[in-house]
């Protein structure tokens, strides 16, 4: 199962700083979101961004989890070169992340 | 008496925001209070360089419309409405606004304008580390603006003094709704549980469309109707700061637990620690349920004591990016403007052009998704884009220069190129005691 198919994402931007939540479409399904959707594997999925440091905050009574990619956005939304500089893209690319459990790619 | 509830629109999420759907709400909404959001991380400092230009602008130019549609409506329905849209010059737009007002037919129309974020002049007498990065407020070097971000008091001191339209600079933007709930109901903004959920109104409230179905839609399991006449929300929310969030009817979009869910995350860095200049709101217990069509019940939320400092947004001259942009087609348009770029990268390297930070990608390829996945099927087409930065604009303007020279001296078949130079406001964030900002409150008179 890729992760589309259980959660939706939303990506929004603090200064240099990405931000994606990941909210399950059915809060049964947190538990797997927990388990599955860790930094290491978003980061290993998300190759080729460059991030300082990233933090995971876990929301189960939302069913939701929020991911904070210090300095992804090369400098910020307002000095970056990048075409999509606010990084608003980000969270799209996170929907074909393998959520199966016993799908190993990506671990740390 | 206070009120069983009151009901705030969000009449705009960005300076840009289209402004039927706030006409709408105007209109047809029952609204008490209307919001514009019109100020992102950088515009005042582009608002303070116009004001450099022209003692009586530096506020957004789309204020001014925005007025002339909605003021008629709101006169006539009692909407008050508040907006950050003053930009760096809230007093000058509260005077725009008057003379409008004046012309329209509308004298006696009660205008506050909130000032004291600009705090450009404490940032000049003293060094502040920087918040987002190393370095202090000294490594600045072309400092042009510095706003801290206010809370909701003075929004609502103003409305308690009569003003039936409040424009504010900078200010943290939930407070934009924040401000007309701790005015209707007699808050006190010591009160952090309660400005806590509060703010998670506001929060929800402050980019309009993105809470009815804007920046939501995909396909299957995420459809939304009529995304072209996308209505913008309102909350009804009552003395203990719940809220009942909805939408005119018939309008388009939808609202529901999913689009709040996105919403109360968005932006959001640690959710149980957002801070803001009254409170810090902790969005972890924060509950949605649906209580019909377009209309979802919010509970739940808390806070804590404000903090003792306040953000300020920092603008400063950071030089110049001059970019260029060419297209391929056909069989091979990978490998030839992969080739281009090359070009473009060596000739740089060969006239000596002082320019850093170069790269060049293909649009349709891994512009944006820097995964750097080959594409399973070979595109039909790409675009080239070189871009860097420079501290002169001449410098700048050569990449694109050399991207246009490819017309005649690169691979076969590039076309559309086209260049680009623009100057480069860049943010940076730091903390500044929060005593040291005194806001203040201009009355003006149409």
């Amino acid at each position: 199962m890729l992760l589309g198919e259980c959660a939706h994402v939303r990506t929004g931007d603090k200064g240099d700083i990405a931000q994606i939540s990941v909210i399950a479409f059915d809060p049964g399904e947190y538990p797997r979101l927990a388990r599955r959707v860790t930094v290491a594997r978003v980061l290993g999925h998300l190759a080729g961004v460059q991030v300082r440091s990233a933090t995971r905050y876990e929301l189960p009574g939302l069913g939701a989890l929020n991911f904070v990619l210090e300095g992804a956005l090369s400098g910020g939304v307002t000095r970056s070169l990048a075409l999509d500089a606010h990084g608003k893209s980000l969270g799209a690319q996170l929907l074909d992340l393998s959520v199966d459990e016993d799908d190993q790619a990506g671990e740390a | 008496m206070i009120p069983a509830h009151i009901r705030i629109g969000a009449g705009a999420g960005f300076a840009g925001d289209r402004i039927e759907p706030a006409l709408e709400l105007v209109e047809r909404g029952g609204l008490d209070y209307l919001v514009f959001e019109c100020l992102a991380e950088r515009t005042i400092a582009a608002a303070q360089l116009q004001r450099q230009r022209d003692p009586a602008a530096g506020f957004d130019p789309l204020l001014l419309e925005r007025m002339r549609r909605v003021l008629p409506a709101a006169r006539a329905h009692g909407v008050r409405i508040v907006t950050n849209a003053g930009a760096a010059n809230p007093a000058g737009a509260a005077h725009a606004v008057a003379a409008l007002a004046r012309a329209m037919g509308m004298a006696g129309l009660r205008i506050a304008a909130i000032t004291g974020d600009d705090v450009l002049g404490l940032l000049r007498q003293a060094d502040y580390p920087l918040v987002d990065r190393a370095g202090t407020t000294a490594d600045l070097s072309r400092i042009v603006s510095a706003n801290a971000y206010l809370g909701a008091g003075p929004i609502a001191a103003a409305l308690a003094q009569g003003a039936e339209v409040v424009i504010t600079g900078r200010v943290g933007d939930p407070a934009l709704f924040v401000g007309p709930m701790v005015h209707a109901f007699g808050w006190s903004l010591d009160d952090a549980p309660r400005i806590g959920r509060a703010t998670v109104i506001g929060h929800l409230l402050e980019c309009a469309g993105q809470l009815t179905g804007g920046y939501f839609a995909d396909d299957d399991r995420k459809q939304v109707a009529g995304l072209a006449r996308l209505g913008f929300p309102f909350a009804d929310v009552a003395p203990d700061a719940s809220a009942e969030l909805g939408k005119v009817a018939g309008s388009g979009g939808a609202l529901t637990i999913a689009s709040c869910k996105e919403q109360l995350l968005y932006e959001i860095l640690d959710p149980g620690a957002y801070p803001q200049a009254d409170v810090v709101a902790d969005f972890r217990s924060v509950r949605f349920t649906a209580r019909g069509p377009d209309r979802i019940a919010v509970t739940g939320g808390d806070g804590r004591p404000r903090p003792d400092t306040l953000k300020v947004s920092i603008g400063y001259d950071d030089g110049f990016i001059g970019e260029g942009q060419i297209s391929y087609a056909g069989p091979g348009a990978v490998g030839r403007a992969r080739l281009a770029g090359t070009i473009v990268e060596q000739r740089l390297a060969i006239i000596g052009a002082p320019v850093t930070d170069v790269r060049s990608e293909l649009i349709g390829v891994d512009s944006v998704d820097r995964r750097a996945r080959a594409p399973a099927v070979e595109p039909a087409e790409v675009r080239l884009r070189v871009v860097g930065r420079s501290d002169s604009a001449e410098a700048a303007a050569l990449i694109g220069r050399e991207v246009e020279a490819l017309y005649t001296n690169g691979p076969f078949g590039g076309g559309g190129a086209v260049a680009a130079v623009r100057p480069v406001l860049a943010v940076a964030s730091t903390l500044i005691p929060a005593v040291q900002v005194r806001p203040a409150i201009t009355l003006v008179e149409a």
